[in-house]
């Protein structure tokens, strides 16, 4: 036997570690349009002492090692690029403990978005977290390690900024803890008052360590739960829309989207606008303000509140929202990737514009969606192009268009989010260089021998 | 092409200006309301073409046969006053365009027309329905388009009301059952005022359900219940077939409790309010006509449309009233039960 | 391969891993063995890239393909709209692996022992009906009813009592019903689902012209699996019939009143069978049959109905053993879970199900918590101790 598969056999035991061709093939790549590089050793790990063993093991044998949650990033951040081991933590799925008084929970470090949803609606029915619209098997751990987002978000900030506390292996193996936790048995802050050290994991996509425990803050959950959408017909009003409907602070989410199909969708910009209450008189409250937030584009003829069919809605307030994955079979193909960057929300007409351009350029099809964040400093802007796995054309067509929106969106001073390599390497070269460097320094100071999610934040 | 038969004459000679009159939103007294109308049929500004909801009631309230809201309707398009926001309109336009997805059941001479609203596949079951069915016809090929004036458009249904009219006649049927007042309005009230030749027979299906409940009168059970009855906007174009509201209720053993909000004075259900203004005049409009069912004691709000439904089901169901649609009051009548009750 | 056209738009979501409300996963292989590969996205993937020639057909293959239960769970929760096609596209799958000549070698043997002995524990025809040697069952010879007992039901030991507890009630509500006994032949379900396209048909077949011949109409099944093939699979052949599963027959006689449950006190829970559930729909008849005994308290596990977890004896892993019964296996779960409810008695309506639980039982050391009954079982005990 292959000596470091006895080695990992030693630490896991045999039945979690793998060098087959199937685990090397299925682990190797991912839903999305990167190119695949397979792993040499895939382990399933069950406990922090284990990850530790694994990490010592990697640093001694100059291994790469790349952790992994549920791997639908789409845009390739845990396909090996170095071979190596990949961690699939998906074993490591206990929710530790919940603290209602304080508002947080931890989990371990492959536990799935959706047990802690099906968690918190059995067991404490006031208490709900920023779930994302990703799958229900997506971890709570990697989703804050992309900055991920979620239906908080709007009002919260990125599902990372909700984060309360991290456990961490470091690429030397040893355990760290980050946040209040660090002092004490409660995990209510990540950082403040001390300096904040989760800034030194979070967005690192795992070069700089392994999360084994993720504290995030959980917030109040109503009763009741309600959503209205608000057309345009152009998409030069919709950061008005925005500014006025933020400005309420009456919104739970707040998405936009716009396709050219079905239909009856076609050359609108629709404004989804999520809210909550405990009582029909807080819901009719909110209905109202918010209603009257957009009196004047009502008034211009510039925009209106449609009537949303039962149908929809149920789809609408679906959690996790399963037709944002379901777009992925759209050309019966199975496939979806997007450029999804963060940029202010003014924005908006310029990045739609752009999106219908390349669609036409690149004979694809497509959707707009867009998510306010933190009350409207930023949006996420998706570029969204479903495509047909089997159709190799339909693929580099796809890439080539991603590639181009993503160009178009660092030109107007937006962010990657879960930038992939290339785009890493982009926002590097384009980065303050001092930035740039200190950036190479932390990854050379956590991890100096470079086995962590090697290709990811590197080549500065 | 298709011009509105509006004659002068009859709002210069009307007794009453009632179209104005009447109005629940505007507020006219007879004789400066003869001459408004006659203001705007000659082209000239008004403050109605501003003003007016699109509620569809002067359609009624006009018995001297012109068609005031359809004057309107022209005149705002002409000058090109919008009533709802360009989006709305325009995705208006698309739910109703055809696709080439319609349905066609075992036609007969008789058929009964579901527009393209997917509930009244479902609602059309039982034994009221055997004579007819399976002959009927679904889709957008099909669709009235009589929405389209609340929009202050007359091209929409000019370019497809008479395609639909000859998707109809191709079928062969020489009598449709509509299940929705805009259907049978569309062929009974929209085309002949603008000259189009409606080549079969159209019958309301408040009609229809009439005479079979009276062909099944062995069958019903006297439902001994109170309810109230929440008339459409679009029934104001059919006027005549509100008569049978009555007639249904006493029939099936039902009280149609009286309230201020009916018949003529009834209340639409404030969704176009919703869409065109925003909250203010929906919940007026839905607030009061909730306050007022909710007074009567009622056990049911009865419904003759679906969007009715959407927009207040769950308002009524709140003042604990439960929302039924009509055909399906008059199937419990006869013991069948209905899944779902809505 | 059929359905290969399906194969690529498999997105690899994971919501074919999970219950409805994503409390649990509910994947009997990916619970066991965790690795992504194991999962049906993973099957998905794999199978498109054995197919591409991207990898090869192996043990590990083999293992992964064949540790599959069949139980449907991704079926239901898919995001999809091809999920109905997922188990097909597994079992097409390994019709592949079957045509190539590759199989792991319990699956031979398995196929081995249909072809010849015509059930898979090679033994006699003679033996197949000796479970009812004591009861007053007759031979099948034109009753209103053919009850079809299945290999299981037939030969196995836990099996047979189920076969004798249900042939009781039905003898006692004076159901006309007869047994092929020793001219009866197998199902095919497991060879079916197995890969075995061509001798599955060549079951089908022989088995409809046997029905036909003898004037078989109505068929009441002891196993869920049977009722499968008969009611889903013999049609495309030409199999005509009107088929139930025992508990549904059940349930209809205890509501007319022709059967009269006694006195039972005892809290039981009810663990939905695959192939009667998820496959065929029928979530409710037993439990009528439970909640209709005077004394029995009925407490649902969480994962019930669609959402129940299967006992891994499915996709032929009953004979093959291939998902096994060691540590986090679907069985074992299982009972902790039905133990949780506080229940003395594990309810079933499959004799593989009650087998596979009863082993788990074992296994973990749960013998004084917990005991397996077949719902006809407690329904007959109840007659008996009154």
């Amino acid at each position: 036997m292959d000596r470091i598969v006895q080695a990992l056999v030693e630490i896991v035991g045999t039945p979690y570690v793998s060098d087959s061709a199937e685990e090397r093939y299925f682990y190797g790549r991912d839903p999305g349009l990167m190119p695949a590089h397979a792993p040499d050793y895939v382990v399933l790990p069950r406990s922090v002492e284990e990850i530790q063993a694994i990490v010592r093991l990697a640093g001694r044998e100059k291994i790469a090692l790349v952790p992994m949650g549920a791997g639908m990033s789409l845009s390739g951040l845990v396909i090996p690029q170095r071979g190596g081991i990949v961690l699939d933590m998906k074993r490591m799925d206990r929710i530790l403990k919940v603290n209602e008084a304080a508002r947080y929970v931890v989990v371990e470090g492959g536990t799935s978005t959706g047990k802690l949803h099906a968690h918190l609606n059995r067991y404490y029915p006031r208490l709900r977290f920023s779930t994302p619209d990703s799958p229900a098997a997506a971890t709570v751990a990697a989703n804050v390690m992309i900055h991920g987002q979620g239906r908080l978000t709007q009002q919260q900030g990125f599902n990372s900024d909700m984060v309360s506390g991290l456990e961490v292996v470091l690429p030397s193996g040893e355990l760290c803890r980050i946040g209040s936790c660090a002092l004490s048995d409660d995990w209510f802050s990540k950082g403040p008052p001390l300096p904040d050290l989760s800034g030194l994991f979070l967005g690192w996509f795992g070069a700089t360590g392994i999360l084994t425990k993720v504290g995030i803050k959980l917030y109040p959950r109503k009763k009741m739960r309600d959503v209205e959408i608000f057309i345009t017909d152009s998409p030069d009003f919709v950061p008005g829309i925005l500014y006025e409907l933020t400005h309420t602070e009456m919104a739970e989410d707040i998405n936009i989207f716009a396709q050219p199909l079905p239909l009856i969708f076609s050359g609108n910009h629709h404004i989804v606008i999520y809210f909550t209450g405990d009582s029909a008189e807080e819901m009719e409250l909110k209905k109202r303000i918010l209603f009257h937030a957009l009196d004047g584009f009502i008034r211009n003829k510039d925009g209106g509140f449609m009537t949303v069919g039962e149908g929809m809605k149920k789809t609408l307030l679906d959690m996790p929202q399963r037709s944002a994955t379901t777009f992925a079979d759209v050309t019966k193909g199975g496939g979806f990737e997007y450029s999804g960057p963060i940029v202010p929300i003014d924005r908006y007409p310029g990045c739609s514009r752009k999106l219908d351009e390349l669609a036409v350029k690149y004979d694809l099809k497509y959707h707009a969606t867009a998510r306010i964040i933190d009350k409207g400093h930023a949006m996420m802007f998706a570029f969204s192009f479903t495509f047909n796995r089997a159709d190799e054309d339909m693929l580099n067509r796809t890439r080539m268009a991603l590639s181009e929106a993503s160009e178009y969106a660092l030109s107007i001073g937006g962010l990657f989010w879960k930038p992939t390599l290339d785009e890493q390497r982009i926002a590097l070269e384009k980065m303050d260089p001092q930035t740039a460097r200190l950036m190479k320094r932390i990854k050379e100071e956590l991890d100096p021998q470079g086995i962590m999610n090697p290709g990811n934040w590197e080549g500065i | 092409m298709y011009q509105l038969k509006f004659d002068e004459k009859r709002c210069l000679g009307c007794p009453d200006g009632a179209c104005l009159v009447q109005c629940q939103y505007l507020n006219f007294e007879a004789d400066p309301a003869r001459k408004e109308m006659v203001k705007i049929f000659r082209g000239e500004d008004s403050p109605v073409l501003q003003d007016c909801v699109t509620c569809y009631a002067c359609e009624e309230y006009c018995k001297r046969g012109n068609h005031p809201f359809y004057l309107i309707n022209e005149r705002r398009e002409d000058k090109g006053i919008l009533t709802a926001p360009r989006a709305i309109t325009r995705q208006w336009i698309h739910i109703g365009e055809p696709k080439g997805k319609y349905e066609l059941g075992k036609i007969g001479k008789i058929a009964l027309s579901f527009g393209f609203m997917p509930q009244l596949k479902e609602i059309t079951r039982g034994r009221l329905f055997e004579d007819v069915m399976p002959s009927y016809f679904f889709g957008q090929e099909f669709f009235c388009n009589v929405v389209y004036i609340h929009f202050a458009d007359t091209k929409v249904f000019k370019e497809r009301l008479p395609v639909v009219i000859e998707n109809i006649h191709k079928l062969g049927v020489e009598e449709v059952i509509f299940l929705h007042d805009e259907c049978y309005a569309a062929f009974t009230s929209l085309a002949p005022a603008y000259g189009m030749e409606v080549p079969f027979k159209s019958v309301h299906y408040f009609e229809y359900l009439y005479n079979r409940l009276t062909a099944l009168k062995d069958r019903i059970k006297p439902l001994n219940v109170k309810v109230v009855y929440q008339r459409p906007c679009s029934n104001r174009l059919c006027g005549d077939s509100h008569l049978f509201v009555q007639k249904i209720m006493d029939r099936i053993g039902a009280t149609l409790v009286q309230r201020t909000y009916q018949d003529e004075t009834a209340l639409c259900c404030g969704s176009i309010f919703r869409a065109m203004y925003g909250y203010d005049l929906m919940a007026d409009v839905q607030g009061r006509n909730l306050e007022d069912m909710a007074q009567s004691g009622a056990e049911y709000c009865i419904f003759n449309c679906h969007g009715c439904m959407n927009a207040l089901s769950p308002l009524v169901a709140a003042r604990g009233m439960t929302p039924l649609h009509m055909i399906d009051l008059c199937r419990m009548a006869i013991g069948e039960k209905p899944e779902g009750g809505q | 391969m059929k359905y290969a056209e399906i194969l690529h738009r498999c997105f690899r979501c994971g919501y074919c891993k999970f219950t409805l409300d994503y409390e649990n996963f509910n994947c009997p292989p990916y619970r066991k063995y965790r690795f992504d590969t194991f999962a049906p996205g993973g099957r998905m993937w794999l199978i498109r890239a054995w197919l591409n020639g991207e990898i090869e057909n192996s043990e590990r293959f083999q293992e992964i393909l064949y540790s599959c239960a069949t139980c449907g769970n991704c079926v239901e929760h898919c995001a999809f709209t091809f999920r109905e096609n997922l188990v097909d596209i597994f079992i097409a799958a390994r019709e592949e692996l079957v045509n190539g000549g590759r199989i792991p070698p319990s699956v031979r043997d398995y196929f081995k022992a249909i072809s010849i002995h015509g059930n898979p524990y090679n033994l006699p025809a003679a033996q197949r009906s000796s479970w009812a040697a004591d009861l007053p069952v007759q031979s099948y010879d034109g009753q209103e009813y053919l009850l079809y007992i299945g290999c299981v039901g037939s030969y196995d030991e836990r099996g047979r009592k189920i076969a004798q507890a249900v042939s009781r009630n039905l003898i006692r509500a004076g159901i006309s019903f007869g047994i092929l006994g020793e001219r009866e032949p197998c199902d095919g379900n497991e060879v079916r689902v197995l890969g075995e396209a061509g001798l599955f048909e060549y079951l089908a077949e022989n088995n409809i012209a046997l029905f036909r011949q003898l004037g078989v109409r109505k068929i009441i099944t002891l196993d869920p699996h049977a009722f499968n093939a008969f009611r889903k699979e013999y049609p495309a052949f030409g199999g005509d019939f009107e088929v139930l599963h025992y508990s549904q027959v059940l349930s209809r006689l205890i509501e007319s009143g022709e059967l009269k449950p006694g006195d039972f006190p005892v809290r039981v829970t009810f663990h939905d069978a695959c192939y009667l559930g998820r496959h065929g729909g029928e979530y409710e008849a037993p439990r009528r049959i439970l909640r209709a005994i005077p004394g029995v308290e009925l407490v649902e596990m969480r994962q019930n109905r669609e959402n129940a977890l299967c006992c891994g004896g499915g996709g032929g892993n009953f004979f093959t053993d291939i998902l096994g019964g060691e540590g986090d296996s679907p069985s074992r779960i299982r009972v902790r879970q039905a133990v949780e409810t506080g229940a003395e008695i594990l309810v079933v309506s499959c004799p593989q199900c009650a087998k596979m639980l009863e082993d788990a039982i074992k296994a973990e050391g749960l013998d004084d918590k917990l005991v397996i009954r077949d719902v006809g079982e407690l329904l007959d005990a109840s007659f008996r101790e009154n």
